[in-house]
């Protein structure tokens, strides 16, 4: 094992993907003379050359229709947005392009196209670089929607993402990059649609996405130490394709869940986790299925503000006892 | 509404594009080039009654008035060459050498469709003849082709992609993105502006404040020409011409065809935008009137020749609504089918959800989800059947859908 940053395992997890294959290209604002808005690229224009590390202009849909493009045409490109908000900008060509074309082309062409993207609060940049759209790409067939939140399986899940033939929305967070995880030397792609199981607790099931499975656990702590309620914290790692199983086999021991996303509430993927469940384990469940969300709100830039717009343990210690009020 | 101002002449004098006399090819080219003009006709034409007999289903744009355009670009084209239209692209499909079975088939919605009855009329593909698809977004497809070029140039081939668009996808912010990355990229595509006049409904001078489209790529660093595009053979040289450079050179280029459709936007276009005489004027220049012409007085092609390869495109429509008919729709249990290559990552089974029935579904094995889930796929498509009379009466007074 070697410990290093999430944004070093995402970084030695393209470089051994363009070591394996010729056909696996970056493109991306500022990815290469500059190292990367958030240095995940660093090093690698110097390594890999013009050819496969492509700095572009600020052409969001531009950018993702070429990777498309070539994806069809026999490459592997791997495409870095600055952050999720600027992927609006390439809706088009994720939703009607990457997502779509296999499907309406009856199957003739595939589009092994990676977007990577952090996104996420705390960092006081306001409204326009700031949100999480999880839920806006987990709503979307044809795309698969991954979402690490540790060293490990940043490296694990990317490398599996550029290997896939599928198009790949890869979710970062810009509070994470900076975190320390341990990873295995010779790591192995991950799979896709296989959660982990964070901690072990029969009380109350926490589901936490993103950087909210940190979040989360840091709730089953206090939960722990202060109110005597040992919580299970599952982090799904990939929304589409979701470790469902692994969920309601939690929920069925608990009877309690909680989901801890930091997007938007209406539309979430709680409320969509949420559906699923009650779905599938109503008979279990002792207790209205939680969510704990971001505020429906644009992120406001103001410090005070912005903490109090997304979700932080407190919120999640406090939607966890909820489960067990009497009802 | 229609006023004056908004349907003034637009005849072809107007465009500043003059007629140019090119030689003719030797007997064979012209027969290869009227052959498949014909063929484009002829299926638009009975396109376009299969419709109004409700065969067809949601939009269809015809491309009658084009097909110089179409056949005198496509005919530039090698091979290995790619080509990414509009969603205006019977004609491209056809030229490029797909059976008008299936694209007929994919009109019906049939299984034997050019794209297995998923995209319809707008999103025909065909990957073996390198033809990368009809884009039902206006501008959508300038980014895709750049980076196709991007993927031959990348891979060391010297196969060119040319990416056709209307004169209205040259107000997409798509266009100057990616004129952009291509000069910048030096890849080799050729852009091509099929600017038959309108953006839908809305006249040229009405919505570009340059009207000279060939000149609106110019600050990215691409130079632009325009041809004729009711003249086969001007359309055919320039763009060969511009294929060329971006072969050799990986210069990208732009190329504005001047043409008209003869018919509507789609079926649904009571064409209150432009005049009847407007629209008269362009039919003098009927490419399938003013190619032949010359050949028979030069004594290239007899007049009995030219009807027997009327004849040919005929019997092939013909054949084209017939094998349609046959081909039976897609199997209900192949709705789920092809959204995910299945591998590593997406196993069989996934998950998806279905909100018509209690439960989730595990993706592609919904064939296997039971008799409740194939009732409901059952009772959905049986609306099928059903037709709303006013769009049929619509439909059949030809203004409908």
């Amino acid at each position: 094992m070697a410990e290093m940053r999430y944004r070093e395992a995402l970084n030695l997890a393209l470089r051994e993907e363009m070591d394996a294959d010729e056909r696996v290209f970056l493109m991306g604002e500022d990815i290469g003379v500059f190292q990367g808005a958030f240095k995940v690229t660093a090093g690698l224009l110097q390594e890999f050359g013009e050819r496969r590390v492509r700095d572009t202009p600020i052409s969001e849909n531009t950018i993702v229709g070429m990777g498309v493009g070539s994806a069809m045409a026999g490459l592997r490109p791997v495409v870095e947005l600055m952050t999720i908000n600027f992927s609006l900008l390439a809706l088009d060509q994720i939703v009607n392009c990457a997502a779509s074309i296999r499907y309406m082309f009856g199957a003739q062409v595939k589009v092994p196209l990676v977007i990577r993207m952090p996104q996420g609060a705390g960092h006081q940049l306001g409204p326009t670089h700031s949100h999480s759209f999880e839920a806006l790409y987990l709503h979307v067939p044809g795309l698969l929607v991954a979402a690490p939140s540790t060293a490990a399986d940043a490296r694990g899940l990317l490398k599996a993402a550029i290997r896939d033939d599928n198009p790949v929305i890869f979710i970062e967070h810009e509070t994470l990059y900076g975190r320390r995880g341990e990873v295995p030397e010779d790591q192995e792609p991950m799979r896709f649609g296989e959660a982990a199981v964070r901690r072990e607790g029969a009380d109350v099931t926490i589901v936490g996405i993103s950087r909210m499975a940190e979040t989360a656990l840091k709730a089953a702590d206090v939960l722990a130490s202060e109110h005597e309620v040992e919580a299970e914290v599952i982090d799904p790692r990939t929304l589409r394709p979701l470790d469902l199983d692994t969920i309601l086999a939690s929920v069925r021991k608990t009877n309690r869940a909680v989901i801890v996303e930091e997007g938007w509430p209406h539309g979430g993927v709680g409320a969509n986790m949420a559906a699923l469940i009650q779905e599938h384990a109503f008979d279990w469940l002792d207790a209205p299925v939680g969510r704990v969300t971001g505020a429906d709100v644009p992120m406001p830039y103001s410090k005070p503000l912005e903490q109090a717009a997304f979700p932080h343990e407190e919120h999640v210690v406090k939607a966890a006892l909820a489960t067990f009020r009497d009802v | 509404m229609a006023t004056e101002d908004a349907t003034g002449g637009r005849g072809p004098d107007a465009t500043g594009v003059e007629a140019t006399t090119h030689p003719l090819p030797d007997g064979e080219t012209c027969e290869r080039i009227l052959a498949r003009m014909l063929l484009i006709r002829r299926f638009e034409e009975r396109a376009g009654e299969m419709y109004a007999k409700a065969k067809i289903g949601g939009f269809l744009h015809l491309c009658i008035g084009e097909e110089a355009t179409i056949v005198g670009a496509t005919q530039a084209l090698r091979d290995g060459d790619y080509l990414l239209s509009t969603y205006r692209e019977h004609g491209q499909a056809l030229a490029r050498g797909t059976p008008p079975e299936a694209v007929m088939a994919e009109l019906f919605g049939k299984v034997d469709g050019c794209s297995r009855g998923r995209g319809g009329s707008m999103h025909l593909f065909d990957m073996e003849r390198r033809f990368l698809g009809g884009y039902g977004i206006v501008g959508g497809n300038l980014p895709l082709a750049a980076g196709v070029a991007l993927a031959s140039d990348y891979s060391g081939t010297d196969d060119v992609t040319l990416c056709m668009f209307g004169d209205g996808a040259t107000n997409q912010g798509t266009f100057g993105e990616t004129m952009n990355l291509a000069a910048l990229w030096k890849l080799p595509v050729v852009f091509m502006v099929i600017n038959n006049q309108f953006g839908m409904g809305t006249a040229l001078e009405r919505h570009s404040a340059v009207t000279d489209l060939s000149r609106k790529a110019e600050s990215f660093g691409i130079p632009g020409s325009r041809c004729d595009g009711m003249d086969v053979l001007d359309v055919h040289r320039r763009v060969g011409a511009a294929l060329e450079k971006a072969r050799t050179q990986g210069a990208p280029q732009l190329i504005e065809a001047v043409t008209y459709r003869y018919r509507g936007h789609s079926m649904a276009d009571p064409e209150e935008y432009r005049s009847k005489d407007e629209v008269e004027q362009w039919r003098g220049r009927d490419p399938l009137a003013t190619f032949p012409a010359p050949l028979v007085e030069d004594g290239v092609l007899s007049e009995d020749a030219i009807e027997a390869l009327d004849k040919r495109a005929l019997e092939a429509v013909d054949e084209a609504v017939e094998f349609a008919e046959r081909s039976p729709f897609p199997d209900l249990d192949s709705l789920y089918d092809d959204i995910y290559v299945i591998g590593e990552q997406v196993r069989d089974p996934w998950w998806s959800t279905d909100s018509r029935a209690p439960g989730v579904h595990r993706g592609e094995e919904e064939r296997e989800a039971g008799d409740v889930a194939r009732e409901l796929a059952e009772a959905g498509a049986a609306h099928a059947d059903e037709t709303d009379p006013d769009t049929r009466r619509a439909r059949a007074r030809g203004e409908g859908g």
